[in-house]
């Protein structure tokens, strides 16, 4: 008897612990990022396999237009609402620091060592002492669209391997009408787009220069090589002849309308050169320098746990972090948004790394670098002006130079103050 | 309730009226002086959107003075106020005044010169924008290039597009002003006209002596009211030089485009602000100047 109301008593008390347990488990965490289809649409994948490897947690995602987005988090994460896990660019983490809107990742379950080792080099701008701050799902590198067809009609074999290839084959497919004027062009340029990131990371490498220094607070493309870089870029609508700048209004639009033949673009771009009817395109890793150096630029965008998240909450979130940063949340990324894995473990499997398209940029990932803005869209101002000073004014490649990196310098000085 | 009953007719109607004002002067009181009002006290602050906001005294009035591309900037928007607004004023003038005239067609070709008013300013830039490209898509160096003319840079350049912006801007506020003018026209007393005749005046003393002198109320209002939309030109800069905002080289760029930049791209609210501040000091002067100069003695 008093054996059957023992078991009766342990019987009662362990499934009132397990309720107990279950109630305490059952938490949900928010979770907010900007909204673009493709990347709701995966997160809804990796949320659902989340929850059901996880039961008691529910991750609830909120999405809103880019443009709000700052604005919102700001207002919503010291008023204690919002987000528990925040997406984030690479670019804001700064700010988003300073406002002490986001904590850093714990050392016990994301230790640095291995983080350095698992991922692309590139993260460890997120890094800091001991901990990570924030970690990307995927990201994004550069690579050379070619147009196919265009390559076919001029007789080009294959994309161009050296910077030298890439003026040899622009040359070949430039045409010019009756008075001189370029209606098709080689190669597109526009530092508005990508092409400011392919002179201060790529370009100004290949020439043996170092962009920046003291942790990109220093600019230090103000030097022979990157002379020769600016001189090696302008050069291709004024030496060469085979662009224009601005022409038919933005690079992208020109490759799209087949009207270029080669493009430096984001894996961004695929899926809108994708849709694009009749075009036939292949990519290829930049082009390398005069001694071989490769270079890459890379950007991302990050995940971090803010610090609304405390307690159980903080828990779940870090659990949720692991997931979303986990080898099956980049495949799930990769196949549904087109965006690269942030691991070489995923990057670099053999049918990703092969793959037409994906390939190149997740080649190029191995030796990328991102540069840590403090103003993205001044800084590639200074660089828009640095061209235009010399295709409108005629400035030499010297005096355009140093007056983009004074502007540039004065922007890193305001910012880091 | 009893203190209302104790109140004269007369200031029962004046409870009534500040009881229906009410709702507009709180609208504005927390949708237009609060917002001003704050933007005063940012623009002595330091501010990200994201941290708290730190007292920063002057400061950022001091960074503008030597910021040399707000020099450039000041200059912009005074270039669009000193070419839209008397430019505007002429076409608007000779367009009304000769449209008041034909009986032909009136209505439709009112209508016509009215349409761009109602169109998007945005939809309109971006046409404007493609209009100015260059071989092979623009149309205008399209038409040069078939006669074998060079190239004329339109967008490109740090002479030729301020006015090439400037262009679509006049044209489509000349709708409304070529409106106000005719009705401003129809206004004068056709008994001036009468008395003209008779006495055997020429065209042009009753355009001057009568016309422009009886208009000069419509005129006012014309300038202030285009002067401040000058100075506060942006959808169609914006649109039109989007890949190089304001550019090239700030060439183009008016106030309210570096304040959108420094605001939305920098995040320097508190600069931003300060801008603002200007920008505002600038509107209230101008305005005030025109009010004095164009006031009938």
């Amino acid at each position: 008897m008093i054996r059957k109301i023992k078991t009766l008593t342990l019987a009662g008390l362990a499934s009132t612990a397990v309720l107990f347990s279950n109630a305490a488990q059952a938490v949900e965490i928010e979770y907010w990022q900007y909204f673009f289809q493709a990347r709701v649409t995966a997160m809804e994948q990796i949320i659902k396999n989340f929850e059901a490897d996880n039961p008691g947690i529910t991750v609830k995602m909120t999405h809103f237009p880019y443009a709000d987005y700052r604005t919102k988090v700001a207002a919503a994460i010291p008023a204690g609402e919002g987000p528990d896990v925040v997406q984030l660019f690479y670019g804001w983490l700064n700010d988003y620091k300073q406002a002490k809107l986001i904590q850093k990742l714990p050392a016990a379950e994301f230790p640095t060592s291995n983080i350095d080792k698992e991922f692309f080099p590139m993260v460890q701008a997120m890094k800091e002492g001991d901990n990570y701050w924030a970690l990307p799902t995927a990201v994004r590198s550069l690579a050379l669209f070619y147009n196919t067809r265009l390559f076919d009609a001029a007789g080009v074999g294959g994309p161009p391997a050296t910077l030298d290839e890439l003026v040899a084959t622009a040359k070949k497919l430039t045409k010019l009408d009756g008075a001189g004027n370029i209606t098709q062009v080689g190669i597109t340029a526009g530092m508005n787009a990508q092409d400011h990131h392919w002179f201060r990371e790529v370009l100004v490498r290949q020439m043996g220069g170092e962009p920046y220094l003291n942790d990109y607070k220093t600019v230090n493309y103000n030097s022979e090589a990157g002379q020769k870089a600016l001189d090696f870029y302008v050069g291709l609508a004024k030496k060469h002849k085979v662009t224009a700048f601005g022409f038919m209004d933005e690079p992208q639009a020109a490759f799209k309308a087949g009207r270029a033949g080669m493009h430096i673009d984001g894996s961004f771009r695929i899926g809108s050169l994708n849709k694009t009817r009749g075009l036939k395109w292949g990519v290829a890793e930049l082009p390398a320098g005069p001694d071989g150096t490769k270079s890459n630029y890379s950007s991302y965008w990050v995940n971090a746990i803010t610090t609304k998240a405390q307690g159980e909450k903080y828990d779940a979130s870090v659990k949720f972090m692991k997931y979303v940063t986990s080898d099956a949340s980049m495949q799930i990324w990769l196949d549904t948004v087109g965006e690269l894995p942030a691991k070489p473990s995923v990057g670099l499997t053999d049918e990703n790394a092969n793959n037409a398209v994906f390939g190149p940029f997740i080649r190029g990932l191995e030796y990328a670098n991102t540069t840590k803005f403090a103003n993205e869209s001044a800084q590639r101002q200074a660089l828009m002006d640095m061209v235009s000073r010399m295709d409108i004014e005629g400035q030499s490649a010297a005096d355009a130079i140093a007056a983009a990196a004074t502007e540039e310098q004065k922007i890193l000085d305001d910012y880091y103050k | 309730m009893r203190a209302y009953q104790n109140l004269t007719i007369k200031h029962k109607q004046i409870v009534w009226a500040w009881a229906f004002l009410a709702i507009p002067v709180l609208f504005y009181g927390v949708i237009r002086f609060y917002p001003t009002g704050t933007a005063f006290v940012i623009s002595f602050q330091e501010w990200n959107l994201l941290g708290t906001r730190t007292w920063a005294g002057l400061e950022n009035y001091v960074r503008l003075w030597n910021d040399p591309v707000f020099w450039k900037v000041f200059q912009n928007t005074f270039v669009y106020l000193l070419i839209g607004t008397p430019v505007s004023l002429v076409l608007s003038f000779i367009i009304a005044y000769h449209l008041d005239k034909l009986r032909f067609m009136h209505g439709f070709l009112r209508m016509l010169y009215f349409l761009p008013f109602m169109t998007s300013a945005v939809a309109m830039a971006w046409v404007w924008r493609w209009f100015y490209q260059g071989v092979p898509i623009g149309l205008f160096n399209n038409v040069l290039a078939k006669f074998g003319i060079a190239q004329i840079e339109f967008l490109n350049s740090t002479t030729n597009a301020l006015p090439a912006v400037l262009a679509p801007a006049v044209w489509a506020g000349l709708g409304f002003q070529i409106i106000i003018f005719m009705a401003g026209i129809r206004a004068i007393p056709t008994s001036y006209y009468e008395a003209a005749k008779i006495d055997g005046v020429g065209w042009w003393t009753v355009l001057t002596q009568i016309t422009l002198p009886l208009l000069k109320p419509t005129m006012v209002f014309i300038v202030v009211f285009s002067s401040i939309g000058f100075l506060r030109i942006f959808d169609h800069v914006f649109n039109m030089t989007t890949n190089n905002p304001g550019g090239p080289l700030n060439s183009t760029k008016p106030l309210v485009l570096m304040i959108y930049d420094t605001a939305f791209n920098g995040f320097n609210m508190g600069y931003a602000a300060a801008q603002t501040v200007v920008l505002f000091t600038i509107l209230l002067v101008v305005s005030l100047i025109q009010l004095r100069l164009l006031r009938s003695e």
